[in-house]
């Protein structure tokens, strides 16, 4: 299932900081960086439930969002690039 | 059904694999080429002299992700794993169960191997009307179906082995008329080294589907290396290659078809004073290109009623086995290609 994580977070203070780069570490950790703060993550059901909640655990509802856009297995009509830096296909062949 | 994730494979030689806490970066000259989480790949495959941190080789073992290493030339050199796990039940069983059938394992194992090249030249002869009309290949497959009866009446493993000898034989007697594109020429299977194109692709994607076998086994918990064919010996999944026995058809077709359709050509081999032929640098790419291609494609298996995808056919014929051993199959099903 590929899933697009976007975010905004509140980076006034420390707190907003630590905030921001725990949420793009943990974005990290299970999808790739497509943009800035946008993330693609092609996972199975359960290990996303598993990302979200720990998202969730971070962010402070008041200040910051969390977008999640639900793309499903036949994304790949629904996605298009243009320009620089076009994303890795993870289910593609991956040779280096 | 488990998912398929996807396998890494690493080609160049200044290529640096390291760990970043849940994701592997992948570095060449010190800029990050790219970082891939471990959701997405259950498999690495290194060629020539990669570096890997001792890290990432920690995070691999803990997360059941074997790395493999292959000479650039498709040797298997030897993998990464965690040591030994899963049932050692399951293994003891493994070893008892081989030691006693391993006869009427090797004679499934043989007949599949010959009904998927049937079905192979079949596939030939479907898709090109000359090879119809052939006496060769009418011939080689009534050689190859009084093997599958000799096969049932064997009554020793030497025998079998003779039966499966000849029937080897015959059918790469017949392969080259399977190919279509003039440029590649078969005349017998040579390996260690391969002396022509034909042979160093069979030889390269044998050795990559073998680890791929491997994979499989070890994620059931059967041992690899005891095998109930092939003689054991120290560093050969010998398990893998008996597997592999029934799958290779797959391969030969693959081969097949990135020849007829002019996929590979002449320029993606080299040749090397001592005679030896193997695929460069651009063909290895292209070949597993294609390959990671081929792996999702589906297929009809059989005996579970379920279309998989090809990549999972190593798992799911492991479970098999698995099941084999474990007493819940009275029999061991081969994986039989579906005709046309």
């Amino acid at each position: 299932m590929m899933v697009l994580i976007s975010y905004d977070v509140a980076t006034g203070d420390k707190d907003g900081q630590r905030r921001l780069r725990c949420i793009a570490k943990e974005c990290q950790n299970h999808a790739q960086r497509v943009q800035n703060s946008v993330f693609e993550a092609n996972l199975d059901y359960g290990t996303f439930l598993k990302m979200k909640s720990r998202l969730l655990a971070i962010m402070d509802k008041e200040k910051d969002s969390l977008r999640f856009y639900y793309l499903g297995n036949n994304w790949k009509h629904r996605v298009e690039h243009i320009g620089a830096k076009p994303g890795m296909d993870m289910e593609g062949p991956l040779i280096f | 059904m488990r998912k398929m994730l996807n396998t890494l494979y690493v080609t160049q030689e200044d290529a640096y694999l390291s760990l970043d806490s849940e994701t592997l970066l992948l570095s060449i000259g010190g800029d990050v080429k790219a970082r891939i989480p471990f959701d997405n790949i259950e498999n690495i495959v290194c060629f020539s002299y990669i570096g890997c941190s001792p890290a990432l080789m920690g995070k691999c073992v803990s997360q059941n992700i074997p790395i493999n290493f292959i000479s650039p030339y498709g040797k298997y050199w030897g993998k990464v794993t965690s040591g030994t796990q899963g049932n050692v039940f399951l293994r003891v069983r493994q070893i008892e169960v081989f030691k006693t059938h391993n006869l009427e394992l090797s004679i499934n194992t043989i007949v599949a191997k010959c009904h998927n090249a049937i079905q192979l030249i079949r596939r030939s002869q479907h898709d090109n009307e000359a090879l119809r009309d052939d006496t060769e290949v009418q011939q080689a497959v009534a050689i190859l179906m009084e093997s599958i009866d000799g096969a049932f009446h064997a009554a020793d493993g030497a025998t079998l082995l003779g039966i499966e000898g000849y029937a080897a034989k015959t059918y790469f007697g017949i392969f080259n008329k399977l190919i279509l594109n003039r440029e590649f020429q078969f005349s017998f299977r040579t390996k260690r080294p391969p002396t022509d194109p034909v042979n160093a692709m069979l030889s390269f994607m044998y050795t990559i589907f073998t680890a791929e076998f491997a994979a499989g086994l070890e994620t059931v918990g059967l041992d690899s290396y005891i095998g109930y064919m092939h003689a054991l010996r120290s560093g050969r999944n010998s398990l893998a290659c008996d597997l592999m026995e029934e799958a290779r058809c797959i391969i030969e077709r693959f081969v097949l078809t990135l020849i007829n359709l002019k996929i590979v050509g002449m320029e993606d081999f080299e040749q090397f004073v001592t005679g030896a032929v193997y695929l460069n640098d651009k063909g290895r790419r292209k070949v597993l290109a294609k390959w990671q291609e081929k792996k999702r494609t589906t297929i009809k298996h059989d005996y579970l009623n379920e279309t998989i995808p090809l990549g999972l056919l190593p798992y799911v014929q492991s479970n098999l086995l698995a099941k084999y051993v474990r007493g819940e199959l009275t029999q061991y099903p081969n994986y039989l290609q579906k005709g046309n």
